[in-house]
């Protein structure tokens, strides 16, 4: 096991090193000269030549790579072109927003998820199954960004029960302290922020939800069918222990193994959905701080976000397979 | 030589009429197969089909409803755009930008992905190594992510939008085909092609490749509607096709200013053929699933 650790976080590294080429030669070969998108369109040759200086934009394109890992390695990834504020502190900045938004969605995916598939696997052709499944196809079907916009409408401008964007009401006071503002609400006692924060969040984070909890819900039917057939369970039901013993003391414990993997593998989906959603929710989250940088062509924030977000995401994926070898003794790793 | 050529085109087709008829039995993947013809047929036929040009605005007309409503204006069926331009003719044109997006995207991703995962599961070793560290590269990035960031260093335009689609999905077949090939390399029959000398291209091309198929048109079918969800979610950002193409991320971007004002059609209807399109690309891609079973060669999961 630690043997498996150790090799995993060599193959971290790897990754992280080509990630981080990728990102940097993607960005050099962008059209245009970053040091005329830095100074503008006006600025004079002199003062091109200073921010080439400054940026090292002279130097050979190993020696900048150099220095921007150098920089990166001690937290510097850089100055925004547009608002000119470190990249790392608008991060900081911007991930609780998404850090909740996509919390709430996996736990509504989680939870509908694989209700609805050990329901659909446990009554397998049943009008349950069926619609459950009907369901599914849409669900992993669905445009997230279109998914959105009708619910936006349906419940912000046609009915007007629910907020059209943003994460707090004009008028609402919350002092910060995680960033997340139904945390925060419940940590100061804040009742009317947190209401309001709650309400604001219940579009997006449906909407965000859709596809994991339909690819949940599948994996889970799958699975539970599989192990309804096993051999074990069929010696169970012999035994004569009632069929509910067997569904819920044994069936789904084993039946949820895999669908954990799935779990982990939505954590990391979730963001390129974070970018659709937080864009039609007018949410300040990293997804439309990234989609907003790629429209204004603001480098150094595409290339900070870049090899920020692929750290993160490895390191969810690994995390997903330690639990799974630890949830499941038969899983041995080289 | 004339006999032997008979018995293998008798065996190649009774494999394939299998596959078909274990197809035709199915009854949603039937489904999923017409609806998605019909679309193709639909939006390539455009000129054809649509009783308007996709470019032909008139302000005097924008945003009216379609035939469900009092203020309907005789011949557009599904109402019009903010410039007055005809909604389902938008849509047919549209269509052949979107879906040709996740076509070429697909066709890249397939033709590459071949060309890695084949070299890599059948040669293994540094070979193996290097491929499947690029694949462990590229899988650092959630799909739509990855292909966003491309897109955007790369510049706007729908064949940027193909090529970011491209390569995301690439290291994906890369995968399947390596899991497929790795078992059929182990196979007795091409123990035996070993056996009597043939040379590893005729290997990999005459057996290795036919039969790691099966998981390659499934994985494609399914990653297709991927790739047209991703297509659109990049038009709908802004770095996919540019306005005036009908694409329908960008006319579904472009009309959710008008929701607030009620007009939903406009945004509604672009998103209701993205669905649809994807839709039957799942049910096709489930049915032929079931029907080549790719289980029993080592698909990789998705």
């Amino acid at each position: 096991m630690k043997e498996y650790i150790l090799k995993r976080l060599a193959m971290l590294i790897v990754v992280l090193f080509g990630v981080s080429i990728i990102t940097f030669v993607l960005v050099r070969a962008a059209p245009g000269d970053p040091a005329i998108h830095f100074a503008g369109q006006h600025a004079s040759v002199e003062v091109l030549e200073r921010i080439r200086e400054k940026y090292h934009l002279n130097d050979p394109i190993y020696v900048q790579y150099y220095i921007w890992v150098k920089m990166a390695l001690q937290g510097d990834l850089g100055r925004s072109i547009e608002s000119r504020e470190l990249v790392t502190t608008e991060i900081m900045d911007r991930l609780p927003t998404t850090l909740e938004l996509s919390l709430v969605a996996i736990i509504i995916a989680s939870i509908f998820g694989t209700v609805a598939g050990i329901l659909s696997a446990v009554r397998q052709y049943s009008a349950v199954d069926y619609s459950v499944m009907f369901g599914a196809l849409f669900g992993v079907s669905m445009p997230v960004f279109w998914l959105g916009l009708m619910m936006l409408f349906i419940f912000g401008v046609k009915l007007g029960v629910l907020p059209v964007g943003g994460r707090l009401s004009v008028g609402i006071d919350l002092e910060r302290i995680t960033g997340m503002y139904v945390l925060d609400s419940i940590l100061t006692g804040n009742w009317k922020a947190l209401t309001d924060s709650i309400r604001h969040l219940i579009l997006p984070s449906v909407a965000l939800a859709t596809i994991p909890m339909a690819t949940i819900a599948r994996m889970t039917r799958s699975s539970m069918l599989e192990v309804l057939r096993q051999d074990y369970i069929r010696t169970e039901r012999a035994k004569g222990l009632s069929e509910r013993v067997v569904i819920y003391k044994h069936a789904i414990k084993n039946a949820l193994i895999p669908v954990i993997t799935v779990i982990g593998m939505n954590v990391g989906l979730l963001m390129g959905g974070a970018v659709l959603t937080e864009t039609i929710f007018t949410l300040p989250g990293l997804g439309k701080y990234i989609a907003d940088a790629i429209l204004a062509y603001d480098y150094p924030v595409i290339q900070g976000f870049t090899i920020f977000f692929a750290t993160a995401f490895v390191m969810i994926n690994l995390m997903t397979d330690l639990i799974y070898v630890y949830i499941d003794p038969r899983i041995k790793y080289r | 030589m004339t006999e032997d050529t008979e018995v293998t085109e008798v065996k190649r087709r009774t494999r394939f009429q299998d596959i078909t008829r274990q197809l035709r039995k199915n009854k949603s993947a039937m489904f999923g197969l017409t609806m998605m013809l019909t679309i193709v047929i639909l939006c390539v036929g455009a000129p054809l089909f649509a009783p308007h040009g996709p470019h032909d605005s008139d302000l005097s007309r924008g945003l009216k409803p379609g035939f469900w409503s009092d203020d309907y204006l005789p011949g557009y069926y599904l109402g019009t755009d903010y410039l007055g331009r005809d909604l389902l003719a938008r849509i047919l044109y549209g269509g052949r930008v979107t879906l040709s997006v996740g076509f070429v995207a697909l066709g890249f991703a397939v033709t590459m992905g071949i060309i890695m995962g084949m070299s890599s599961g059948y040669f293994g070793g540094w070979v193996d190594n290097v491929v499947m560290r690029i694949v462990d590269i590229l899988f650092a990035f959630p799909a739509l992510l990855l292909a966003l960031v491309v897109a955007g260093t790369l510049g706007r335009g729908i064949d940027k939008a193909m090529l970011a689609i491209g390569i995301v999905y690439t290291p994906q077949m890369a995968r399947v085909v390596r899991g497929a090939v790795l078992i059929i390399k182990e196979t007795e029959y091409i123990e035996a092609e070993h056996a009597i000398g043939s040379s590893t291209l005729r290997i990999i091309f005459k057996h290795v490749l036919p039969n790691s198929l099966a998981p390659i048109i499934v994985y494609s079918t399914l990653m297709l509607a991927t790739a047209i969800l991703d297509a659109a979610a990049l038009g709908f950002l802004g770095v996919g096709a540019q306005a005036p193409s009908p694409e329908w991320g960008l006319a579904l971007s472009i009309s959710r200013k008008y929701l607030v004002g009620g007009a939903w059609w406009a945004a509604t209807f672009p998103g209701v053929a993205i669905l649809l399109s994807v839709i039957s690309l799942n049910l096709l891609g489930d049915g032929l699933r079931d029907a080549l079973d790719p289980r029993l060669m080592g698909g990789a999961k998705l």
